[in-house]
């Protein structure tokens, strides 16, 4: 069976909402508009105004109730309608959501989860293209989640409702409208994913691939291209930033000897960055070649399609990072 | 007889924006004023010895006291139950111990030991009680109102019948997301209070400087708003039962508590320089909420002025107590710089400074 991101995401608020009373979304457009990418279609038809409620476009207000109601114990899930306007609202996640538990000793624990499309979408310049993956994911107290296919996207939203911290949810909008398979398993309402684990999406022995959100389609996509060569990649979907699953990445590097990198934010600081350095720290001895690392272009997303095009990761860029990790392993001097 | 009613007229009237201001008689008791009279007086206490603590260098960083706006606290707890919220910014010192908080665990927080309130993790700024209502002590202005707006909407939609009273200063008044989270609020008719502490300084900042009108029981616009003498503490008393009425019937409502700090901003902040001493000094004379209290407790022949000077003695010894036990509370353990980053951590590891020698797994 097939189902599109936006399916899972929207089958995954249902199932929480009916389990649990105390979920409830708010944001701009989520109720009567039934969302601005129709994420939560039928909810409030289905839930009522108490439990699904549009918002004044005022982010740092209603996120700010948002994190209030979830220290009174509710389990708000609150839409940004692009996680672009979350600056808005970026002290009640960091200050308010992220700390508070810690500051309190444990006594304010702030069950939240802040969900939305991020990253680059199409044609929409500087403002509307920014991947905030690095930094939701260096804040201590936050949990940060990013799923690419329709089984990521029932699971780890389910696995964010649930979870009883704060949890930054990274969409893409690109991936709302494609369909994955689905097992039963899957769409099970009891189906959860765990959070802090990564998932391989392909196994391959030369070297291994780390991407989340829709860099996973184009890792895969990649790999595909570096079997007709001869080269097996193997493919990780991180699923969650934060926690960032070390153990996972570095077996793999161990096994492959060869990291590149994908991730579609800007490169300095980057996740890549953190996934580079833990390799350097855990696994040197390991590496056969430098790691290679792909990223958008270090600007502000230009509007014009031949520039946009340049400052996003594409397959080749993949294919091409891969290829010269691999071919590092010849030594450089009998290369010369 | 202690409990008999006794009725007293509020020394200034309530001036009200968009609704009917309550009657200025308020219904007290004997009892009611001596404990009015010994928590502000037990409050006071306790920031001069807080301020004594820093300058030997036994609290570090922030810390901002509230000496002069006893009366504030005193009678919000008069005219709430603590099943109503309250939450509050940095000055929170006195806010907690009015939520039933104790002073061993305001003194060991500010000393950063373990039998702090946050385990010596939250600082000054930081101080909770939830089991009765208090959520925080937040260190970013005005960040407190939305939050506390967010906590009137989790009593609505628990259908808990409780307010929740969001404190702010004259300088926070100023901040965008109060007015975001107001007209959500008044939307929802959620059940927020946002009670505007003007102590007439925002920092250093004189209000008039800052607020193009200072009028800040008008700033709500299309909502209900209610100047008080937030030196007076039945007066805050009663304008907060009555704000918590209407707050349950028709909506949010702002209280602009008239009151003064003594102490200037934080203990950086001598507090001289952008005010008068004449200004602190006749404050003090004029409008003291200790001194008034004490006037009508020897007015009604409710106390004598031996048994109130008796009164702050044992304050004062209570304070010294708490002190002495604060001081022989250990730090918290080196363990504990992990603890509470996560109420779940999954057993991921976290690092410390240096990550081949600290490393911890998450509980």
């Amino acid at each position: 069976k097939q189902m599109t991101v936006r399916d899972a995401l929207n089958s995954a608020l249902d199932e929480e909402m009916s389990a649990d009373s105390k979920v409830f979304l708010m944001g701009e457009e989520v109720g009567e508009y039934q969302g601005a990418y129709k994420i939560t279609k039928g909810l409030l038809e289905k839930y009522g105004p108490e439990r699904v409620l549009d918002t004044p476009i005022t982010e740092a207000g209603f996120t700010g109730i948002g994190v209030g109601a979830a220290y009174y114990g509710l389990k708000p899930v609150v839409e940004f309608m692009t996680f672009n306007f979350s600056m808005q609202a970026i002290d009640h996640i960091i200050n308010s959501a992220a700390k508070s538990n810690y500051m309190s000793a444990g006594q304010i624990s702030v069950p939240i989860v802040f969900r939305g499309p991020n990253g680059a979408a199409a044609g929409v310049g500087a403002q509307h293209s920014h991947c905030y993956a690095s930094w939701y994911g260096s804040c201590p107290g936050l949990k940060v989640l990013a799923p690419y296919s329709a089984e990521d996207a029932r699971g780890l939203l389910k696995a964010a409702i649930r979870d009883p911290d704060p949890v930054v949810f990274l969409e893409n909008e690109l991936l709302y409208g494609e369909s994955f398979p689905v097992s039963a398993e899957v769409l099970d309402s009891s189906f959860c994913l765990p959070i802090g684990k990564a998932k391989i999406e392909r196994e391959g022995k030369d070297v291994t691939i780390t991407a989340f959100s829709k860099m996973v389609g184009f890792a895969l996509k990649a790999a595909e291209i570096l079997e007709k060569e001869g080269i097996s990649a193997e493919v990780i979907n991180l699923r969650s930033i934060r926690p960032l699953d070390r153990p996972t990445i570095n077996a793999s590097v161990r096994k492959t000897n060869r990291l590149v990198t994908v991730e579609e934010g800007f490169p300095q600081h980057g996740v890549g960055a953190e996934i580079c350095t833990s390799v350097i720290e855990e696994s040197f001895g390991y590496l056969d070649a430098p790691v290679e690392r792909i990223a958008g272009a270090d600007v502000p997303m230009p509007y014009a399609a031949n520039l946009e095009r340049l400052a996003v990761p594409h397959v080749e860029d993949i294919v091409r990072a891969a290829k010269r990790a691999c071919h590092r392993s010849v030594p450089l001097a009998a290369a010369a | 007889d202690t409990t008999a009613t006794l009725t007293i007229e509020t020394s200034l009237p309530f001036t009200a924006h968009n609704c009917e201001p309550p009657s200025r008689s308020v219904t007290t008791s004997p009892s009611e004023l001596l404990s009015f009279f010994r928590t502000m007086a037990l409050m006071r206490r306790m920031e001069i010895a807080a301020d004594s603590l820093y300058k030997a260098k036994l609290i570090r960083g922030f810390c901002h006291l509230y000496d002069g706006q006893e009366a504030v606290a005193v009678g919000m707890e008069a005219g709430t139950t603590k099943k109503d919220c309250i939450i509050t910014a940095y000055r929170d010192h006195c806010t907690f111990l009015g939520r039933g908080g104790t002073l061993l665990e305001i003194y060991a927080e500010l000393m950063g030991r373990r039998d702090g309130c946050s385990k010596g993790k939250g600082g000054s700024m930081h101080f909770y009680k939830k089991d009765s209502g208090f959520y925080g002590g937040h260190g970013i202005v005005g960040a407190q109102v939305p939050l506390g707006c967010g906590l009137a909407f989790g009593q609505k939609y628990l259908k808990d019948e409780s307010v929740t009273f969001a404190l702010y200063g004259d300088g926070a008044a100023n901040q965008g997301q109060l007015f975001e989270a107001l007209n959500i609020a008044a939307l929802w008719d959620l059940p927020a209070i946002l009670v505007c502490e003007n102590n007439h300084y925002g920092m250093g900042t004189a209000e008039w400087r800052a607020a193009k009108s200072p009028a800040y029981y008008k700033r709500g616009d299309y909502v209900p708003g209610l100047k008080v003498d937030g030196m007076d503490v039945l007066a805050v008393k009663q304008a907060c039962k009555f704000a918590k009425e209407h707050a349950l019937k028709n909506g949010p409502l702002i209280l602009e508590m008239d009151t003064y700090r003594y102490h200037g901003h934080s203990m950086s902040d001598p507090g001289s320089t952008y005010r008068t001493r004449d200004e602190i000094s006749g404050v003090r004379q004029e409008r003291d909420p200790i001194e008034r209290v004490r006037k009508l407790l020897l007015s009604h022949d409710i106390a004598t002025e031996k048994e109130l000077k008796d009164t702050e003695k044992e304050v004062r010894k209570e304070v010294d107590e708490a002190i002495a036990k604060a001081k022989d509370s250990p730090m918290p353990d080196p363990s504990d710089l992990f603890s509470n980053v996560y109420v779940k951590g999954y057993g991921v590891e976290a690092f410390g400074v240096d990550r081949k020698e600290v490393r911890v797994t998450l509980p």
